[in-house]
């Protein structure tokens, strides 16, 4: 079978060190636009890594990150001869490039519109009336179109997670990153950040989550990817992965994670 | 104790005089200090070594030489390299460049306190580093630098008083003149301290309204 685009992203033997650790053992993985891919695994496996050089937050030290037919961090040179993508470019794929952390980081100093419209007018430089008024419309979808004056310290750990969602999406990102937005919620404000995700899913957005929701990446992922020890183990699709893996060591992380 | 209330009042026309001359040179000299401190903070943290390195040998340079040394190596020794210049320039240059180090290390310690997911958040965003730093990072920085910034600059209204071994009537040479002069010690030198205090009420009284309305988060 042919696939009818080329891949919004394709990560092509990639490599990362953090000093002498190597962390990222030569990842491929390759994500279709409208596709959500869910990346599970224990902890340290490099699935955060991952995330952070897929927008080049992190540096990576072989391999080769595109991004819509363009090279993120380093030219198509590859090895000793690669070069820098230069700083300017990068901001421009970083545009397009949404992310979701785990610590939430918004910005404590602005409003919650503030957050919003933040970098739609300061890097795109929309109209700020427009992009008050698309602000707007994102609060409303995430759930929180009330809380546009209040500061972020005011807010729940569940409404601030949305609120970062929404302020990613301001920017009309081709692709959304979440690294495991719901890791530091109490389990009864995982719930509303979920869902977001979810209709945002539904409505065709491409997504690479990095996730320990397995209930999320059961029912919402095209693709489930598991990673270990800086290696992908096995990419399925839920069904498969969840019913029957391929690898003894995804069957075993599992069965640990739905009996503990 | 020799205080004398007429010799008191008799003085202070000399000593607002010298106020004024005080006033200038730590209003001139802090501009300087804050110019150079925020140009210095924001280096000393870059990721380029070109700028760290030199911002961290002035500031290292300037912590550990004596203002008054500075002040007296300027006074005497910019003639002796063919500059001259007037001592009140000579005065705000040495406070100035004294007190810009220690403005950095202020700054860059105030950068350095904002947890580095504001950095990340504003880069995924797409913001080039000086644009996060100016609407994201240093705006929080200010907010918390603010009590430090106050304190040096009292500092510096005080280090002021040093100039006046360089032949500038400031606050501290009016009086002392007028001591000699009177041969009354306690009345001008309380007229001075009192000169002191309010130079220096003002920045307290900014200080604490900046910070309600800025409040710290």
């Amino acid at each position: 079978m042919t696939l009818p685009h080329a891949p919004i992203l394709r990560i092509t033997n990639l490599h990362k060190r953090y000093g002498d650790v190597e962390v990222l053992h030569g990842i491929d993985l390759a994500v279709q636009a409208g596709e959500v891919v869910v990346v599970i695994g224990p902890s340290g496996s490099g699935k955060s890594s991952l995330l952070a050089c897929v927008n080049f937050l992190e540096p990576f030290h072989a391999g080769e990150v595109v991004f819509d037919g363009r090279p993120v961090g380093y030219g198509p040179a590859g090895g000793a001869m690669r070069q820098r993508v230069p700083e300017q470019a990068l901001n421009l794929l970083r545009r397009e490039l949404g992310m979701v952390f785990q610590q939430f980081n918004l910005f404590p100093h602005l409003t919650v519109l503030q957050n919003v419209t933040e970098a739609p007018i300061h890097v795109k430089g929309i109209a700020p009336a427009v992009a008050r008024a698309e602000a707007m419309v994102l609060l409303d979808k995430v759930g929180l179109a009330n809380k546009a004056d209040s500061y972020p310290r005011a807010l729940s750990g569940g409404q601030q997670q949305r609120i970062a969602i929404a302020r990613a999406l301001a920017m009309r990102p081709k692709l959304m990153l979440f690294d495991e937005v719901t890791s530091s919620l109490d389990p009864e404000l995982k719930g509303e950040v979920l869902r977001v995700m979810r209709a945002l899913a539904e409505e065709g957005m491409t997504m690479l989550v990095v996730t320990h929701e397995l209930g999320f990446a059961r029912e919402v992922a095209d693709r489930v990817v598991f990673m270990e020890q800086g290696r992908i183990v096995e990419i399925g699709t839920p069904e498969a992965m969840f019913t029957a893996p391929q690898s003894a060591r995804t069957r075993e992380f599992l069965q640990a994670s739905q009996h503990g | 104790m020799d205080f004398s209330f007429d010799v008191f009042l008799a003085a202070i026309p000399s000593l607002l005089k010298g106020m004024v001359i005080t006033a200038k040179i730590a209003a001139l000299s802090a501009l300087v200090g804050l110019v150079l401190g925020t140009l210095g903070g924001l280096a000393r943290v870059s990721p380029r070594r070109v700028l760290r390195l030199p911002a961290l040998v002035y500031v290292t340079l300037m912590r550990a030489t004596p203002v008054l040394v500075t002040l007296l190596f300027l006074y005497y020794g910019l003639p002796s390299a063919g500059l001259l210049l007037d001592a009140t320039t000579v005065g705000v240059i040495a406070l100035g460049i004294t007190n810009g180090a220690y403005m950095s290390e202020i700054l860059r310690g105030g950068i350095e306190s904002i947890d580095g997911g504001q950095m990340r958040a504003a880069r995924a965003l797409g913001m080039s580093y000086p644009l996060a730093m100016r609407r994201i990072v240093l705006p929080q920085a200010a907010r918390r630098v603010l009590p430090p910034v106050t304190n040096e600059l009292i500092s510096l209204i005080k280090n002021t008083s040093l100039v006046s071994t360089v032949a500038i009537s400031d606050l501290l040479r009016a009086g002392m003149d007028f001591m000699s002069w009177k041969a009354n010690t306690f009345s001008p030198f309380a007229g001075v301290a009192l000169g002191y205090l309010l130079l220096t009420l003002p920045l307290i009284a900014i200080n604490a309204w900046l910070e309600k309305r800025y409040r710290v988060t």
